[in-house]
């Protein structure tokens, strides 16, 4: 038994180091060919990293260690923020009661050291850029955090492997309507943790429109890798989520189950490129509407399971 | 609106008049004159100074449009000191044509609001004030009094000139507070290369390649306006045919800038079907040029007296069937924007600026015509082929991005039927047989002391060329007024009390060059 623990908990951190940088691969394939382009290749996010790891870096002479830090430390709280997610039917290595509140706040731990950083270059953009992100992220984090306080109320448990890896697929024939409305709830939550359209947009070379992309234009080299792997970790991360309530099914045989999630992942990602491929990206000033809705669809969610 | 603005010397577009026989209007008449046109509804094409030769006092010319009367009005008048009244106070869309006084001649436009540089150049070549150029540099670039709005939370963000993506250099300050834009201010001079220095004792062989590079986009627009020029300098006719060319060769210009402006609009708000679309497509517009003369741009198919690239009656089959495949694909893309909610809500309401704005700054072109004014050359002063065939100026109303995005489909769809007709004629042997390609090659001699202007209606609005011939025939002055140079001040107001967010996709509408302003 214990040995099984010890090769999930290895896969796991496989997956989570070696999988994300497919899913932005995917959803500019999705994206390329829903315009009518070839598009850049599938693993282009592993063709740049390994560029990004092999450069140097370069530091403007205004910044100082807090700039280095941020994307150490952003890297490091979002694998951390990764063990804790359990993969659809698989329990996550590490998990205790109210393990839900570590991993919200380590994300945003990294999300205060990447504002951080962005303060510490002192350029105008990276402060723009870091006042809207962490706006933004305030308005998405009760969407997230009213979507555990369902899943709580619905199967007891205050740990995410056991809201996710016992009781739920009862949930889905008993309180298939809450399900739905936090599915849909953290959906646009993903896709706002994630700087995808309808929020940012990020393939954009427009300095002031980009969100998260414009707290990143002084970092370079492994620096950047190290940004841009922990975003598609983070991806990854809220893609697991959403599947864990989406899907909360077992085949029976653990290795049909990993490739459940691979292909749930995949599809998840197909879809994100279906929906950046279909409609322009929201005016700044109409976000916090959003989000908003997204915390109400949470909260109605929350609601229904009162009554 | 009255017929004459005396003592203005009335003047056709593609005129040449007597340059030397025009007498200096004394300045007090001058300027009242300027006003009065202005009041009376026309606008200033342009006002340039003029460096004097050997000791002369510094002479001031400036042509106004009459745009309900077709016709053009040349004021003449020289300074004899180092200052002249500015007219900017009372007349709002002569501030940066003053400022341009100053810095090329040297001239201080007295009570001038704001006095800034314009391209940070030195002043032409036997300036007033700046007698010579030797061991001067010019000053340093981008470095002046900028507009600062005070107050603890207001705070200021500047880009460029090295921008993220791949476009012309440019400075810009917004005066924000939080997300809320309460001033742009724009800076410009990167691209300055000197091309109005370069053209006095010319035209030189290397003349007309630099004509088509004042907006490489807008070869054909600027090239025209040039051989326009030589044209009535030299007397030359051009032939129907050559005419009917050039005019398809210009709407081919704005069909791929459009097309390509539409794309670059989508993908500013991420909208990505119509951006993919449409770069694609304009590179088949861009094709459609190179079939006619083996250049995308147009490069060397105008020449003095016609073009050098006939279009046969197979040619034009051609062309004619890739006209409709693109124009049925541009279609589809296009309609896509209106037909998406989420890109409209982007569009609308967003950088507006107002029919009085429109007319208190001058604006041109497509920018104007999408706040309701009804601004084209090709109708107001024809040229060439839109003397016999005309293209009905759109406008639309609102003024913001969606109106100007709306006003260059419309326009599009106008230069297809009009390329449409001009094709099948060519195709169907009914069009003008004589030759359009003239045996001579260059203009030939230039008349001596004569004054020319030429109106282009490019795809950014009104290109105005004014050339000047000393006694010998040769360039005395060259004075080159891009479109642009009207419209970037009129995206500075479109940016009051907006998103900051919102400058790109309303940069991207306006669309203005900025080597074209630069020269």
């Amino acid at each position: 038994m214990n040995t099984w623990r010890l090769v999930e908990g290895s896969l796991h951190l496989l997956l989570l180091l070696g999988l994300p940088p497919l899913l932005p691969g995917v959803i500019n394939k999705t994206k390329a060919l829903m315009a009518g382009r070839v598009g850049p290749p599938v693993l282009q996010g592993y063709y740049d990293l390994a560029k990004l790891f092999r450069k140097g870096m370069v530091f403007s002479r205004t910044t100082t260690w807090v700039f280095k830090a941020g994307p150490v430390v952003a890297w490091v709280t979002t694998v951390l923020a990764g063990l804790l997610v359990p993969l659809m039917h698989h329990a996550p290595p590490a998990a205790f009661a109210g393990d839900m509140v570590l991993l919200v706040y380590l994300l945003a731990l990294g999300r205060f050291f990447m504002a951080a950083a962005a303060l510490d270059t002192g350029s105008p953009f990276e402060g723009m850029g870091a006042a809207r992100e962490v706006s933004y992220a305030s308005l998405a984090e009760p969407a997230l955090f009213l979507g555990f306080i369902a899943m709580a109320k619905l199967t007891g448990s205050l740990s995410l492997a056991g809201m996710f890896s016992g009781t739920l697929p009862e949930g889905w024939s008993g309180a298939a309507a809450a399900l739905v409305l936090v599915t849909a709830s953290w959906f646009i939550v993903l896709l706002a943790e994630n700087s995808r359209i309808p929020f940012d947009d990020p393939n954009t070379h427009l300095e002031l429109t980009m969100i998260h992309e414009v707290m990143v234009l002084d970092h370079s080299g492994p620096a950047l890798g190290l940004i841009e792997h922990g975003a598609a970790m983070k991806l990854f991360i809220f893609g697991a989520l959403v599947l864990d309530v989406l899907i909360p099914v077992t085949t029976g045989d653990p290795w049909l189950d990993w490739a459940l999630l691979l292909a749930g992942v995949l599809l998840l990602a197909v879809l994100i490129g279906l929906v950046e491929s279909s409609m322009a990206r929201l005016r700044l000033n109409n976000i916090p509407k959003l989000l908003v809705a997204a915390c109400l669809l949470a909260l109605f969610g929350v609601i229904l399971l009162m009554v | 609106m009255s017929e004459t603005l005396s003592p203005f010397t009335p003047l056709y577009n593609g005129e040449a008049t007597d340059y030397e026989g025009l007498r200096p209007i004394p300045q007090e008449i001058f300027f009242s004159t300027i006003l009065a046109g202005v009041e009376r509804g026309m606008r200033v094409a342009s006002y340039f100074g003029l460096a004097p030769t050997a000791g002369a006092p510094t002479g001031l010319i400036a042509i106004l449009a009459d745009d309900t009367g077709a016709r053009l009005w040349l004021g003449r008048t020289v300074i004899a000191g180092a200052r002249f009244p500015s007219l900017t106070p009372s007349c709002a869309q002569l501030h940066l044509f003053e400022r341009e006084i100053a810095e090329q001649t040297g001239l201080i436009p007295d009570g001038h609001p704001w006095l800034k540089p314009v391209r940070y150049a030195l002043p032409l070549a036997g300036g007033g004030a700046a007698a010579s150029r030797e061991g001067r540099k010019p000053p340093a670039i981008g470095v002046t009094e900028f507009f600062r709005v005070e107050g603890e939370e207001v705070h200021e963000v500047g880009v460029g000139p090295i921008h993220a993506g791949v476009i012309e250099p440019g400075h810009f300050r917004f005066q924000c507070h939080g997300e809320h834009v309460f001033h742009l201010e724009i800076s410009l001079g990167y691209q300055h290369r000197g091309i109005e220095e370069a053209l006095p004792g010319g035209p030189h062989p290397i003349t007309a390649r630099q004509m088509e590079t004042v907006a490489g986009d807008t070869s054909i627009g600027h090239g025209w306006a040039y051989v326009q020029n030589l044209e009535a300098l030299g007397g030359l006719r051009v032939s129907p045919r050559a005419q009917v060319i050039r005019g398809i060769a210009l709407e081919l210009e704005r069909l791929a800038n459009h097309t390509g402006d539409l794309g670059a609009l989508a993908g500013d708000v991420g909208y990505l079907p119509t951006q993919s679309f449409c770069g694609r497509l304009r590179g088949d517009f861009l094709n459609m040029t190179a079939l006619i003369c083996g250049n995308r741009f147009g490069r060397d198919l105008l020449t003095p007296g016609g073009v050098r690239f006939d279009v046969d009656a197979a040619m034009a089959e051609e062309l004619s069937r890739r006209l409709e495949a693109a124009s049925r694909d541009v279609t589809e893309a296009v309609e896509l924007l209106w037909q998406t909610p989420s890109v409209l809500a982007r569009f609308e309401n967003i950088g507006t600026v107002s029919f009085e704005q429109c007319l208190e700054v001058g604006l041109v072109g497509p920018v104007a015509r999408a706040c309701g004014v009804e601004r084209d050359v090709r109708s107001d002063h024809p040229f060439g082929i839109y003397q016999f065939t005309t293209i009905p100026p759109v406008t639309a109303h609102y003024g913001d991005v969606n109106s100007r995005a709306y006003v260059r489909w419309l326009e599009m769809q106008r230069s297809i039927g009009f390329l449409r007709e001009r094709l099948a004629s060519l195709a169907a042997g009914t069009a003008p047989r004589a030759e359009a390609v003239p045996p001579q090659r260059g203009a030939g001699p230039l008349a001596p002391g004569r004054l020319a202007c030429a109106l282009i209606e490019g795809w950014r609005g009104e290109i105005c060329h004014v050339a000047l011939t000393d006694g010998a025939g040769r360039f005395l002055r060259y004075k080159i007024t891009d479109p642009s140079f009207h419209n970037w001040f009129g995206l500075a107001l479109a940016l009051r009390d907006q998103q900051i967010s919102d400058f790109p996709i309303c940069n991207k509408s306006f669309n203005l060059s900025y080597c074209g302003h630069d020269l």
